[in-house]
């Protein structure tokens, strides 16, 4: 297999088309825009001072503070729908079938998809930032920490934006698409400790939610942004989670995209 | 044909999915800058025949090389070369008309400047201009199938694959669309065109193949297909019995219909040979009530050749993925 010489241009021209497409069909940007601020809002002002009682608040427990990072991922995670349903909707038109005929960078039409997503979880983690500190989110991470906090978000969405793609390009039409994504954008965030600490669950999820990756990523963000205590290879085991399901991620959607045809 | 003068040479192309065989050892020889019809009712195979040539897919047995190169060990060189248009539009129908172009002029990597230009060229030679700046989703098909094939030629290929570049489009679309692929081979392109429309291979093709069941059954040039198919004739219809019985008398070659006084008298439609039927009917001062020439058309070859009427096959299309 030859290589295209043009990767970076390619991939360009790929994320300008789904930025295009963000602004022409807007329906999937504003939701995946509108629901996380609404999630924010809805926990953090109806039914967060109840959580906070039940949690034992009071001595010190800020639900908010909790609350936020774990808001933060979920705004991830229900962002990767639009990028799984978009790919999946290229591979069942016309104009996919003519990029693979075209001598243009192979993962570029992927790639583009990914940048493209990554740049709206950007607005939107900006926009659930903004309202939390507005009802009272009081981060004390220093600026390095803000940096390295910001680092991790856009880690996590590259690797779930790859995964739900490639977990997208296995259905052959984009409902069944959004379908598939259901999982890793809607279940994992609630079976980890994004609304509720570990301690306070059934045993069995307890369990499950202790090991899946979010929880990992959620402590390292909630040390990272307000100081929390963290066991020390957490953040460590953050960074192999969001590695892992990158690669994993990545050559699984290569290998759809490029199914059947000539190298 | 010396082979470095080949667009197109495959020898012995298979292809099945699971059980069904879809081409079944297909050899075709494309001369460069000619234009080559694989011509065949739906499901015959010649989408999928596109699909390999034009590295979409792989093939499960067959020697292929498009424009010189090896589609197998060199598919980026041979997606350099060539450009498609299928029969499902394959427009960016959220961007519009010159968004689409200046997105392939891009993946040619020609330069913003260049992009521009080429674009505003391509949405003025195919009549797009007023539609440029609306989305391709909204375009009627023949303004779809149009813009199609102007983004297949942004990046100046060599060979074109059309694969039922008409299918669907009403009369004046379907001439237009002609019109553009003759220019296109003017200009030195080769164009592998599939059909089913045997009116279409004959307008366009200069050697045209017939597929029908994974199998080609017939190949040659329009008029060497025609000669296959018996059937060229001059038809003449009488009222008059006695009329009849005389130009039967005159016309010895022709096949005669005694019951509808109808007389086939073979003829190959030149002028010279109608002529001399008409001198001889007029010498004998013979009435004719109607005449009308029958040339043979593909209609007929592709009945010789396969055993059934062309028209007939309204079998859903097969489609892969």
């Amino acid at each position: 297999m030859s290589i295209s010489s043009y990767p970076m241009a390619d991939t360009a021209t790929m994320l300008r088309r789904n930025l295009r497409h963000a602004l022409r069909y807007p329906g999937l940007s504003l939701g995946a825009l509108g629901m996380p601020v609404i999630m924010m809002l809805l926990f953090g002002l109806i039914f967060g001072d109840t959580f906070a009682a039940g949690l034992g608040g009071g001595n010190g427990f800020d639900y908010l503070d909790f609350l936020t990072p774990g808001i933060l991922l979920m705004s991830i995670a229900s962002g990767t729908m639009s990028p799984a349903v978009g790919a999946a909707m290229d591979m069942s038109e016309g104009i996919v079938a003519r990029f693979r005929t075209m001598a243009i960078f192979r993962p570029a039409v992927l790639t583009g998809h990914v940048l493209g997503n990554v740049l709206l979880t950007i607005v939107s983690l900006a926009l659930v930032i903004g309202f939390a500190v507005l009802i009272g989110f009081r981060p004390n991470a220093s600026a390095g920490e803000w940096i390295l906090a910001a680092g991790l978000m856009i880690a996590v969405t590259v690797s779930l934006t790859w995964f739900a793609i490639a977990l997208g390009l296995t259905s052959k039409t984009p409902e069944g698409a959004s379908n598939i994504v259901l999982p890793i954008s809607l279940l994992l965030p609630f079976l980890s400790n994004t609304f509720i600490p570990l301690e306070s669950m059934p045993s069995g999820i307890r369990w499950f939610a202790e090991y899946q990756p979010f929880t990992a990523i959620i402590d390292t963000l909630r040390h990272l942004l307000l100081g929390a205590p963290m066991d020390s290879g957490t953040g460590w085991l953050a960074l192999a989670w969001c590695l892992a399901i990158a690669l994993v991620g990545y050559f699984w959607a290569q290998k759809s995209y490029n199914k059947g045809t000539a190298a | 044909m010396n082979s470095s003068s080949l667009a197109i040479d495959v020898a012995g192309l298979r292809k099945s999915y699971g059980d069904k065989l879809v081409l079944d050892g297909i050899d075709l020889k494309v001369a460069e800058g000619t234009i080559f019809s694989l011509l065949g009712p739906n499901g015959a195979g010649k989408t999928t025949a596109v699909q390999i040539l034009s590295t979409l897919i792989t093939a499960d047995a067959g020697e292929i090389r498009v424009a010189g190169h090896d589609l197998h060990r060199d598919p980026e060189a041979v997606r350099a070369a060539i450009g498609v248009t299928g029969q499902f539009s394959a427009v960016d129908g959220l961007l519009t008309g010159e968004e689409n172009l200046v997105m392939m002029a891009d993946l040619h990597h020609l330069g913003r400047r260049e992009a521009r230009r080429r674009a505003a060229e391509l949405l003025e030679r195919f009549d797009l201009v007023e539609a440029g700046k609306k989305l391709a989703m909204t375009y009627s098909g023949g303004m779809k199938r149009r813009l199609d094939l102007a983004m297949t030629l942004v990046g100046n290929p060599r060979i074109i694959f059309l694969d039922e570049p008409t299918t669907g489009l009403d009369p004046r679309s379907r001439h237009s669309m002609w019109q553009l692929v003759r220019e296109l081979v003017a200009g030195g392109v080769t164009v592998l065109l599939t059909t089913q429309y045997l009116e279409e291979a004959d307008e366009l093709a200069d050697r045209i193949a017939v597929l029908d069941h994974g199998q080609l059954v017939a190949q040659g040039t329009p008029a060497e297909l025609k000669r296959l198919a018996p059937g060229g004739h001059i038809r003449l219809r009488f009222t008059a019995p006695d009329q009849f019985a005389a130009a039967a008398q005159v016309l010895p070659s022709a096949s005669r219909d005694d019951e509808s006084l109808v007389l086939q008298v073979p003829n190959d439609g030149s002028v010279q040979s109608l002529r001399a039927v008409l001198a001889r009917i007029d010498d004998a001062r013979i009435e004719v009530d109607e005449l009308t020439v029958h040339t043979p058309d593909l209609d007929d070859v592709f009945f010789a050749v396969t055993g059934q009427p062309a028209t007939n096959h309204t079998d859903e299309k097969v489609t892969s993925r």
